[in-house]
């Protein structure tokens, strides 16, 4: 699977009301992450509660969702 | 194009009713629709549905005629249109446009949506199936969760707080109570309102709408057969509809819906109006996000400003420019399917002089705006007295 690589967090929530599929996983953080190439994407970030602005780097996907987590540097590369 | 007039509306209530199958609301709104017109079904030459999911709510296909023969419409063209919350705007605007163009006379509109027989995670797969499935979706992606997305963006560009996204849901809880047909006919104070149950942060209980089973249903005609139905035909003077991305992660700003800003530049256009004209304005808020941002797209007030203004009672009944005298999404209730030409029976009774207590002093010339999805369809209807 491709590495996405670090982006920035464009917009978040964290949702307690979920569909169906996702009855488990409550509360879970949702997030649009705009990649460095440009290119948004939503994907879940895991760990530590990111905002908006922060920078996240790329974990995995999980049956073909992205997962992120808050970059331990917060600068831009 | 020739002038299109309603001249009959009919709604059921909006709410939870388990005795009520989808069929027999939309049969009860077509049906008060053709009496309040003074027309018959055997007049009707074309029956428009707007339905978003009746077959993932109850299981139930081809129901354009399946309503249409309920009603007591026979033989003429009768069709569904889906177009997620936006179906019966979109049937709507496919009907007036149709009536305008000269292909039939008399045609009935309806949209209905039946809900509440499935449980809430259910509901909110369902409608969640107007969204990316590929790509939103399967990251777990509600509607809550991509207006709560949009909120938050709104908040972080425009300085949008909580306190203006509940003065939202108050002020629609006010009217609602007022409206003989909502769901849930209660005031809620402030402290209720930033104190609920959250959803989706920042978005709690009362910033969303409600899960609701209704139709709605509207006779029109060219302007110049009205007078032999009614003594007070309401004008179609303009009509718009555009798309937009489905996924939320496609569009460039999040924080306004092109499509509304395109429909309603096309409409205000059509209809020879500046968004400064319009008395009043029933929008779509699905979530109180969505009336702040409606406001900023149709122009009535600068983009940023809908939170402050909405906080300062401009939208109130008797603000500036009152929007959702009905009690909107939010109070009214949100049956999706429903609620497009719903909008526009609460818009031509305010244009009638038949709002009873929610009755506005000026009231001639008012707008519907009816959102599909995170915004990629939008229908802007302007009405006026004839």
């Amino acid at each position: 699977m491709t590495d996405l690589g670090s982006g920035t967090i464009y917009t978040e929530t964290v949702v307690y009301s979920p569909p169906e599929a996702y009855v488990n996983d409550v509360p879970y953080q949702l997030a649009i992450v705009e990649l460095d190439g440009g290119r948004r994407i939503t994907g879940r970030v895991a760990g530590e509660r990111a905002h908006i602005g922060d920078r996240v780097k790329f974990a995995e996907f999980r049956n073909n969702v992205p997962f992120f987590s808050k970059a331990i540097d917060q600068k831009q590369s | 194009m020739r002038p299109v007039a309603v001249v009959g509306i009919g709604k059921t209530a909006f709410g939870a009713f388990p005795d009520r199958d989808l069929r027999s609301l939309a049969v009860e709104a077509g049906q008060k629709a053709l009496e309040n017109g003074h027309a018959n079904a055997s007049q009707v030459e074309a029956f428009y549905l707007g339905n978003f999911a009746g077959p993932s709510f109850v299981g139930q296909n081809h129901l354009a005629p399946y309503i249409s023969n309920g009603i007591g419409i026979r033989d003429v063209p009768a069709t569904r249109f889906e177009a997620a919350c936006a179906s019966s705007g979109s049937a709507f605007f496919h009907a007036a446009s149709a009536v305008a163009a000269g292909l039939y006379d008399i045609v009935l509109v309806a949209g209905v949506e039946k809900m509440t027989s499935q449980t809430t995670p259910k509901v909110t797969e369902i409608l969640a199936g107007a969204g990316d499935l590929c790509g939103e979706v399967r990251a777990g992606a509600t509607f809550p969760a991509l207006f709560a997305m949009i909120a938050r963006r709104h908040m972080y560009q425009y300085g949008t707080t909580r306190e203006q996204l509940a003065s939202v849901a108050v002020k629609n809880h006010q009217n609602g109570a007022k409206n003989p047909l909502a769901h849930m006919r209660k005031v809620i104070t402030m402290e209720q309102a930033l104190a609920g149950k959250p959803i989706a942060e920042p978005l709690t209980v009362y910033d969303c709408s409600l899960i609701s089973d209704g139709a709605a249903a509207v006779l029109i005609m060219p302007l110049e057969r009205a007078s032999e139905f009614t003594d007070k035909p309401v004008r179609v003077l303009g009509i718009a509809q555009a798309s937009d991305n489905v996924a939320l992660d496609e569009k460039d700003d999040i924080t306004t819906f092109r499509a509304v800003q395109m429909s309603a530049e096309k409409a205000y256009k059509m209809a020879g109006v500046k968004a400064a004209d319009i008395q009043f304005a029933e929008v779509h808020d699905c979530f109180t996000i969505a009336e702040i941002i409606a406001i900023e797209d149709l122009g009535f007030v600068p983009k940023g400003q809908g939170g402050p203004y909405s906080l300062a009672g401009g939208t109130c009944l008797n603000g500036e420019r009152p929007v959702n005298t009905s009690g909107g999404l939010k109070s009214k209730g949100h049956p999706v399917g429903a609620t497009g030409v719903g909008q526009i029976c609460d818009v031509v009774q305010q244009i009638r002089g038949e709002a009873g207590e929610r009755q506005l002093k000026r009231h001639t010339l008012g707008l519907a705006q009816n959102l599909g999805g995170s915004g990629a369809t939008s229908v802007i209807t302007i009405l006026s007295a004839e």
